[in-house]
């Protein structure tokens, strides 16, 4: 049995870049304001720089392309770099040499070369921070094939999952989440070497009536909404799947066969999302066995509003949540 | 300062303390809870704010930042509706849906704060090709920090800008840091005004505690524009008195740097320029910042009993 210790999310993930630096001379790290006093605009870093030197903790200019860039460029040569990009909205200065340069090199060349880096970066709404601060754009690096994406819901998912992308020999995004790296719960989490492999779902709840896939913080809400329903008698078995790619479709499929009803719950924007790919997937694969159409709920298809009452209105809740399951229970085919 | 008219400096002086008065009372109600979000505070910048918008019409096109809540009010934005938006209020710029970081006024040529680093740049170049493609005489300044000039944005725009010979002035308000990071690790120029080199314009250093000084060198700067004579680079050397946000203690830079830069307080040197220079008396300077702490407070009072936006307003003006 492993040995646990008490940390929160953000601990998590430092235990995870703390030991990867310790074990792995390739690895660095880089990126804005993520060196000791500061220690990053979530506190993630601090205190790596300090006992690894700012030759392997770096602070960059603001240059987001170059940051990834030059991820892609020591990856290629022969490092293990894991570039930090501080909010996810400003991944999108950086689609260049993530897009079309990290995850097609490889396939590109004849399979000549691996680019083994992480970007690690955070995104979601819920601290009032408006449109250019807070979107949820996971789907975005799921279309992309060459790249694999990662969201932990758990501080010992953080961890595992970290260590897991940093050993991957492909660019992964590594999206947290920056309500549940604020959070001051502790979670139990394995000391030392525990790495979650990219690929494998977790149930994080079992239950018979419905299945609930839900993603980074929405996993969360979700089990939230899992006690208020079995207290109506409603069993609800949450599946966190924790890297949407690779996805573990395995998990999913087998959780619908038995509760034949399924909600997605996703925090980005509706559209063209990932619960439009899972309701797909159980529909290819499982159509037999639904007794209720797929549902999603997800973030409204507006830009993220400012104030917090309106913020409130266009992200899921544990009571959206808890509604849309039960209207799938109500509903039959 | 001879040449400058006296109610300009007077208005000047006016619009330097309504900006620190902006902002030492969103600082105090942010800390107290009222306002949701986050804070950058402009205090320290506020005469490259004044100095710049001074030198402007209100027709000219303005990009702003982040921390812009003092480039905003130096363009004439009204405190009521700012406050409005920092409370997340209906009336507020942008009904409650933009907050500190994206404040717009289109009927004041101001074409958003901006949350990106480097964003406003590429826009103003935008806003400088319509004024030329149209003929209008209409000069865009974009406002943005040291930091920003480690972005492709800055030199995309300036290169383009530069190219086309467009009226379009790029003020740097050089406060030595990006959140967190000196200068000196993030660059190896002494001056970011050199990399006007790289695109052969004008780059100019100026003293961006001195609220006169920035206003000759950005009169100058917009009077080439307007001429057709193409874009300028302007770095004012300014600093930020507080954390990058409210709430960050700072500890990446000494106390001594932070007082030694408070010596240079704008305000303070230009209050002893209009004294000395018997322009303004002592009394009548406190009269100017007695008089905007009440036209704060008054802002400060509508944005706290404003409503809160109607539910409908979060799915409103997703499309035109
Ligand atoms: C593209 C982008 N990268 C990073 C950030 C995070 N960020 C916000 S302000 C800031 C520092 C900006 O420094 P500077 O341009 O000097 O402006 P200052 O804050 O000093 O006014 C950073 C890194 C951002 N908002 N946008
Ligand atoms: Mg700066």
């Amino acid at each position: 049995m492993p040995e646990f210790e008490e940390l929160v999310y953000r601990e998590a993930l430092k235990a995870a870049l703390r030991e990867e630096l310790a074990r792995d001379e390739r690895v660095f790290l880089m990126g804005e304001d993520i060196a000791d006093p500061f220690g990053g605009s979530y506190k993630v870093t601090l205190g790596l720089s300090t006992e690894f030197g700012t030759a392997r903790v770096r602070n960059t200019p603001i240059s987001e392309l170059a940051i990834v860039g030059a991820a892609v460029g020591a990856a290629l040569a022969g490092m293990r770099p894991i570039a930090e990009i501080m909010y996810i909205d400003f991944m999108t200065l950086a689609m260049d040499q993530l897009v079309n340069q990290a995850a097609s090199i490889r396939y590109m060349s004849g399979g000549q070369v691996k680019v083994p880096l992480v970007i690690r970066t955070q995104g979601g709404a819920g601290r009032s921070s408006a449109a250019q601060h807070a979107k949820s754009l996971e789907a975005w690096f799921c279309h992309i094939p060459g790249l694999k994406v990662v969201m932990p819901s758990t501080a010992a998912d953080a961890k595992g999952l970290l260590k897991a992308s940093i050993r991957d020999d492909n660019p992964v995004l590594f999206i947290e989440h920056k309500l549940l790296t604020l959070q001051t719960l502790k979670e139990p989490v394995p000391v030392g070497e525990h790495v979650v492999p990219l690929g494998v779902a977790d149930v994080k709840r079992e239950g018979s009536d419905v299945t609930v896939v839900a993603t980074g913080r929405m996993v969360q809400l979700s089990l939230e909404a899992a006690d208020v329903l079995a207290g109506e008698g409603i069993s609800v078995e949450v599946v966190d799947p924790r890297t949407l790619v690779p996805l573990d479709a395995e998990a999913i499929l087998r959780s619908v066969a038995k509760t034949h009803r399924a909600v997605v719950v996703y925090e980005a924007f509706a559209r063209h999302g990932f619960g439009a790919e899972i309701a797909a997937m159980i529909a290819e694969q499982v159509f037999d066995e639904l007794d209720a159409p797929v549902v999603r709920v997800a973030g409204a298809n507006t830009p993220i509003p400012f104030a917090p009452k309106l913020e409130k209105m266009v992200i899921p809740s544990a009571e959206s949540i808890a509604a849309a399951v039960r209207g799938t229970l109500a509903r039959s085919l | 300062m001879t040449a400058v008219p006296v109610e300009l400096l007077h208005a000047m002086l006016a619009s330097m303390w309504r900006i620190r008065a902006f902002e030492e009372r969103s600082i105090e109600l942010f800390q107290a809870g009222e306002l949701p979000g986050f804070l950058h505070a402009q205090i320290g910048q506020e005469a490259v704010c004044v100095g710049t918008c001074s030198a402007l019409n209100d027709d000219d096109y303005l990009t702003s930042t982040h921390r812009g809540h003092g480039d905003i009010i130096a363009k004439g934005g009204r405190l009521d509706r700012m406050f409005a938006e920092l409370y997340a209020k209906e009336t507020g710029y942008c009904r409650g849906k933009g907050g500190s970081m994206h404040i717009f006024d289109f009927s004041l040529g101001i074409l958003g704060a901006n949350g990106i680093v480097g964003a406003g740049l590429p826009i103003a170049t935008g806003a400088a090709l319509a004024s030329q493609l149209r003929g209008s005489q209409q000069v865009a300044v974009s406002f943005f920090g040291d930091g920003a000039t480690n972005e492709g944005a800055f030199h995309e725009a300036l290169n383009m800008a530069s190219v086309w010979k467009l009226p379009a002035v790029f003020v740097c308000q050089n406060n030595e840091y990006a959140e967190s990071t000196p200068r000196r690790i993030q660059q190896n120029i002494q001056d970011i005004a050199a990399r006007a080199v790289g695109y052969d314009i004008p780059g100019v250093v100026v003293d961006g505690m001195d609220v006169l000084a920035v206003y000759e060198v950005v009169s100058e700067a917009v009077a080439r524009a307007r001429r057709g004579d193409g874009p300028t680079l302007v770095e004012a050397k300014t600093y930020r008195y507080l954390g990058h946000y409210v709430g960050d203690p700072g500890l990446y830079r000494t106390k001594e740097e932070v007082e030694e830069a408070m010596t240079r307080d704008p305000l303070t040197s230009f209050e002893r320029k209009l004294t000395t220079a018997g322009i303004l008396s002592e009394e009548h300077c406190r009269t100017i910042e007695a008089g905007v702490r009440l036209e704060v407070e008054a802002a400060v009072e509508f944005g706290r009993t404003s409503p809160e936006p109607h539910e409908s307003i979060a799915f409103e003006d997703v499309y035109a």
